[in-house]
């Protein structure tokens, strides 16, 4: 299990990334672990706008959907449309090819709240048990 | 593009084996005065009708090879768990075939169709005597859309008192999807009430949640966990003391016939699965019948058409919406065809037999579960009704998924995996009545076999199924690669 | 008990084991004061017991009294080749459930993909499902899934001559969801054939998510719909064709012409009347649409050797994975009435089941033409399939009773539906019927027309 440390998570298992003024969001190698085989990935419009919280997209394997949430407010910019071809590649790059969506924060300073790679291994170990 | 393979025991599609030309069924020539076609709307050669053409004996061989590639009751032992695989008496199928019956129109004249209306007319009264309703509709064409059917009759309710503020419908989480399902069709919020360690409603739980915006509760009981909530009466009491109505989800009623009615325990409204407790073929997934009986409260709102007999007890069978209905739920008056069979099982019962059922539905599901749990240990280590829940991955690297793969080598159907969500990795296990004690025992010692080779020799099941006419097949690819329709 | 497995002697091991001494042991869960009511319910019968029953209560309908009926609106006597019934009965598939183990249920999943196959082809539509109750709930659900396919958009359109069961079916099951409907002129004044494509098209507004049209349609006008999907579409709306699966494998089929969402009744497809049930509901969709669908769907796939087989796939549109958000809250699918469908479309092939369909038109227009020959009847519509309007000089009513008295049940008097079109009778003729038969309705009509006006003109003399 890979929790790559230069992202942020939330307890919805979604990873966040700054990178310049824009945020990459994913789902953590764990969710994709317990989602089993992705098979289809729904991502919203470019040009929505919406807040830290709401639902963004479904990760869906054969036997599960997990809806998707904002881990910081904003507007969706780009959204990882090869993953309508290639939805696996959220289970064998979760962290890279697999990344879900774009979001220009409105408000960056949100990025803060979410947890390190540490406490999100803590956090999942917990629920393991 | 096709991966049919020729040595399969599973017949090719229609499709492939058609040749132009061959014919089925012939019909005659027309004898009457020509009347020509309008030219421009017939389906041109590019919308050509592209059927499979073939004989008659492939028809034949087609299906009846298809047919042997089933599991079925008249098979196998089925102990699908909430599905009430029972012995489906053949004669239902000759009383629903009957001419006078199979080729009645539905929007004949009442007075032409007195015999079909007195068997509906005799079926409300005996599923409202058999429930402790008092009055039933016969509308609902399955248990989803009887479910449907309760709330929006108790959303009717609300609305009809001026009550608008109500939006929630609370739903154990041991309820089946369609419980939250029909919650979001009839336009409210499902708001989920956990089960605690005894796998029954979490009684503090729900009462925290009663409010004066909740409508109802939808609950199963005997529940999922094959579990009678013994809590029924406080329960409803909770609910009705906030002003909301409680619905009955009836698709464990098979275990509760004679024993008690849901009607007398308080609650508002509850469908019955037809081909559930009432031996109405499954017919590999349909179609079912899911009438709706009602307290006085909700009468008024059932769906309709409903049978009455005009000016005394004695006249002519006729239709009647009911006073506020909710109005109807399909086409015509209900799936007669399922409800004539359902008549007939109950004619041919009486109160003892019913009684009898459900005597034995829970009998059977104790005996199997005290011979199974050594294998595979049972969750809720009580008495249960007509079923109980296993934990399937007891053994190191084998998953419940993988032992119900294994027991179809065993010539058993699977039970039902995965469900009520509220265990993990459940095999959820319904005997029925119609089994007798070697069958179980049987099967059980099937269950320890496999329990058994989980330990010794984990790849068996991991490949299982090893001698159904197919091999494991990937659920992934399917979706990943959509193929829905055969591929020219 | 015929249908328990077990003896007392079984029972008392039974019960030995579970260190119990009796059934009534199994039951302290049930509070104890409502425990084991006495049902009043009839004797039990016995099997011969029930059969008689069955016989005299069989007989008191028209269909056991040997009357003959040109009863359509909706569902038909269509001929049923012998083999649908001798193969839809065997236990194999009507006594297995819903293929969740599909390795053990290849004879119903296979059958359902070739369903959904023949189904595509027959409607010219990309995905088919196999779950609907019957026409009435397959339009309902078609409403809802057009709304949740077009973001944003609240409202549906129907067309006034969308059967007026089907129109109160929709209204169920949309009001709760707050989905409003717009249903254009109902053809309710004597003589009315409902909306035209203008009034159609003009009533599609910025919130309408789907225009439905049922063709042939309940007063079995056939409609030109040539061009209609390019002009619902340039308003930003679905649309939704409502068919009739024999009529499908004559005219241009709904994908053809541009459908978006179809359903139809699957009854004429060898299931039987029935009084009302179990039917069919078809439902199909263009494949861009496939991940809003309700219902069940049979998808290829390979075993783990690459041999070819079928599972149920897209689950997580569905109730048992998606729960509150699922597409619908169906669970059915209609496995035996689709069975029936697949082995009917199979015997008939394309060439019997045009032929059918060639009969049903040949059949409909000779009875119409004999009928408008009687003085004072007229026949609507222009454009008709297998089923048409006679107005009648003297009510509709009196015609069908005394036709019936005579063994001849006409039609549907349209004032059920319609209360002001007191003069009209829906008639259904199709390749069931023999050309005796045909001319046997002629003449019960003429018969009781004439009777009816003699009557009526007698009335009017002794006043």
């Amino acid at each position: 299990m890979t929790f790559r440390d230069d992202v942020k998570y939330q307890e919805s298992h979604e990873w966040a990334l700054k990178d310049d003024n824009l945020v990459i969001v994913g789902i953590s190698d764990y969710a994709q672990d317990s989602l089993g085989d992705v098979v289809y990935v729904e991502l919203p419009d470019v040009g929505d706008v919406k807040k830290k919280g709401d639902s963004f997209g479904v990760v869906e394997s054969v036997k599960a959907a997990s809806d998707v949430y904002m881990p910081v407010s904003g507007e969706i910019i780009e959204i990882n449309a090869d993953l309508d071809d290639n939805p696996s590649n959220v289970n064998d790059s979760p962290f890279d090819s697999g990344w879900l969506i774009k979001i220009k924060p409105s408000d960056p300073s949100e990025l803060d709240s979410l947890m390190s790679a540490q406490e999100y291994k803590t956090y999942t170990e917990g629920l393991e048990e | 593009m096709s991966s049919y393979r020729f040595d399969s025991p599973i017949p090719p599609l229609l499709y492939e084996i058609s040749r132009p030309g061959r014919r089925g069924v012939l019909l005659p020539e027309s004898d009457v005065p020509d009347t020509p076609l309008p030219d421009n709307l017939v389906r041109s050669d590019a919308d050509e009708l592209r059927l499979p053409e073939v004989s008659e004996q492939d028809v034949v061989r087609h299906f009846t090879k298809l047919s042997h590639a089933n599991m079925s009751i008249d098979t196998n032992f089925y102990p699908l768990g909430s599905c009430t695989m029972k012995y489906n008496p053949k004669i239902n199928e000759a009383v629903a075939s009957h001419p006078g019956f199979a080729s009645q129109h539905p929007l004949g004249r009442e007075e032409d169709t007195q015999g079909a209306l007195a068997v509906m007319y005799r079926l409300q009264h005996m599923l409202a005597e058999i429930s402790g309703f008092s009055a039933v509709s016969l509308q609902p064409a399955a248990g989803a859309q009887g479910e449907l059917t309760g709330i929006l009759m108790i959303r009717a309710y609300h609305e009809s008192r001026g009550d608008t503020k109500r939006t929630k419908i609370l739903v154990p989480d041991s309820a089946h999807g369609t419980n939250p399902a029909t919650v979001t069709m009839a336009g409210y919020q499902t708001v989920e009430i956990p089960s605690n360690n005894r796998g029954t409603v979490d009684l503090d739980a729900l009462r925290a949640a009663c409010g004066d915006d909740v409508a109802g509760l939808m609950i199963t009981n005997p529940n999922t966990a094959g579990l009678f909530e013994e809590d029924i009466v406080a329960i409803v009491d909770a609910v009705h003391g906030c002003g909301g109505l409680v619905y009955g989800d009836g698709a464990n009623f098979n275990a509760i016939l004679g024993i008690v009615r849901p009607g007398d325990l308080g609650v508002d409204v509850m469908h019955f699965n037809l081909h559930k407790t009432f031996s109405t073929p499954h017919g590999g997934g349909g179609p079912g019948a899911g009438p709706v009986g009602a307290a006085p409260v909700l009468a008024p709102f059932l769906p309709g058409p409903i049978v009455t007999r005009g000016g005394t007890d004695d006249g002519d069978y006729r239709f009647t919406m009911p006073e506020n209905t909710i109005g109807r739920l399909k086409s015509f008056h209900g799936n007669f065809g399922m409800l004539l069979r359902a008549y007939a099982y109950i004619m041919m019962h009486g109160a003892d037999g019913l009684r009898a059922i459900s005597d034995n539905a829970v009998l059977n599901a104790n005996y199997l579960r005290v011979l199974t749990e050594r294998a595979f240990p049972v969750k809720f280590k009580r008495t249960c009704m007509h079923e109980f829940i296993s934990v399937g991955s007891v053994y190191d690297g084998v998953s419940t998924m993988d032992v119900a793969k294994r027991l179809l080598d065993y010539g058993f159907h699977a039970p039902t995996v995965y469900f009520p969500l509220i265990v993990k990795d459940a095999l959820m296990i319904e005997p029925t009545e119609s089994e007798n004690r070697e069958t179980l025992e049987t099967f059980a010692d099937a269950l320890q076999a496999v329990a058994d080779e989980a330990q010794n020799n984990p790849d068996l099941l991991h490949d299982a199924p090893h001698t159904t006419p197919l091999r494991r097949l990937d659920e992934v690819s399917a979706v990943r690669n959509l193929v829905l329709r055969y591929q020219r | 008990m015929a249908y328990i497995g077990n003896t007392d002697a079984d029972r008392r091991i039974m019960l030995d084991r579970l260190g119990l001494s009796s059934i009534d042991d199994l039951f302290t869960d049930i509070p104890a004061d409502h425990r084991f009511p006495e049902l009043e319910l009839p004797p039990a019968q016995t099997e011969l017991e029930l059969l008689r029953d069955i016989e005299s209560l069989a007989a008191q309908n028209a269909a056991g009294s040997g009357m003959l009926s040109f009863v359509g609106a909706g569902v038909y006597r269509h001929f049923i080749p012998a083999i649908v019934s001798y193969l839809s009965g065997r236990g194999e598939f009507a006594t297995a459930y819903t293929p969740y183990q599909a390795e053990a249920s290849q004879g119903t999943v296979q059958t359902i993909f070739e369903y959904q196959s023949m189904v595509a082809d027959l409607l010219g539509m990309d995905v088919v499902n196999a779950s609907h109750y019957d026409g009435s709930t397959a339009v309902a659900e078609a409403a809802i899934m057009a709304v949740r396919s077009t973001r944003g958009r609240s409202q549906v359109v129907l067309s006034g001559t969308l059967h007026p069961e089907y129109i109160q079916v929709t209204r169920t099951y949309l009001k709760p969801q707050g989905i409003a409907i717009d249903v254009v002129d109902p053809p309710e004044a004597a003589g009315s054939t409902g909306p035209t494509m203008e009034s159609l098209l003009a009533a599609i507004g910025d919130d309408t998510a789907c225009l439905i049209v049922q063709n042939p349609d309940f007063l079995g006008r056939y409609v030109d719909l040539r061009g209609l999907a390019d002009q619902v579409h340039e308003r930003g709306a679905l649309l939704v064709v409502h068919i009739d699966p024999i009529a499908t494998a004559l005219f241009t089929s709904p994908g053809a012409l541009g459908a978006d969402i179809v359903t139809g009744e699957g009854q004429p497809l060898g299931i039987p009347l029935s009084y009302g049930g179990p039917y069919l509901g078809i439902f199909a969709a263009r494949k861009e649409l496939v991940r809003k669908m309700p219902g069940r769907l049979a998808g290829q796939t390979t075993d783990t050797t690459g041999a070819r087989g079928f599972v149920l796939t897209l689950n997580t549109r569905e109730q048992h994975i998606r729960r509150d958000k699922a597409t619908s809250n169906i669970c059915t699918n209609q496995g035996l009435m689709a069975l029936r469908a697949t082995i009917y479309l199979a015997a008939m092939g394309p060439k019997g089941l045009s032929q059918a369909a060639r009969l049903c038109w040949q059949n409909a227009h000779h009875a119409a033409r004999l009928l408008a020959e009687i003085p004072g009847c007229s026949v609507l519509p222009d454009l008709f399939f297998k089923e048409f309007v006679l107005r009648t000089p003297v009510p509709a009513a009196d015609v069908i009773a005394r036709a019936a008295g005579a063994g001849v049940v006409p039609g549907l008097a349209l004032d059920r539906y319609y209360p002001e079109r007191t003069h009209e009778i829906l008639i259904a003729v199709t390749e069931a019927y023999a050309r005796a038969d045909i001319e046997r309705l002629a003449d019960a009509v003429r018969e009781a027309v004439t009777r009816t006006a003699d009557a009526h003109a007698g009335k009017e003399a002794l006043r």
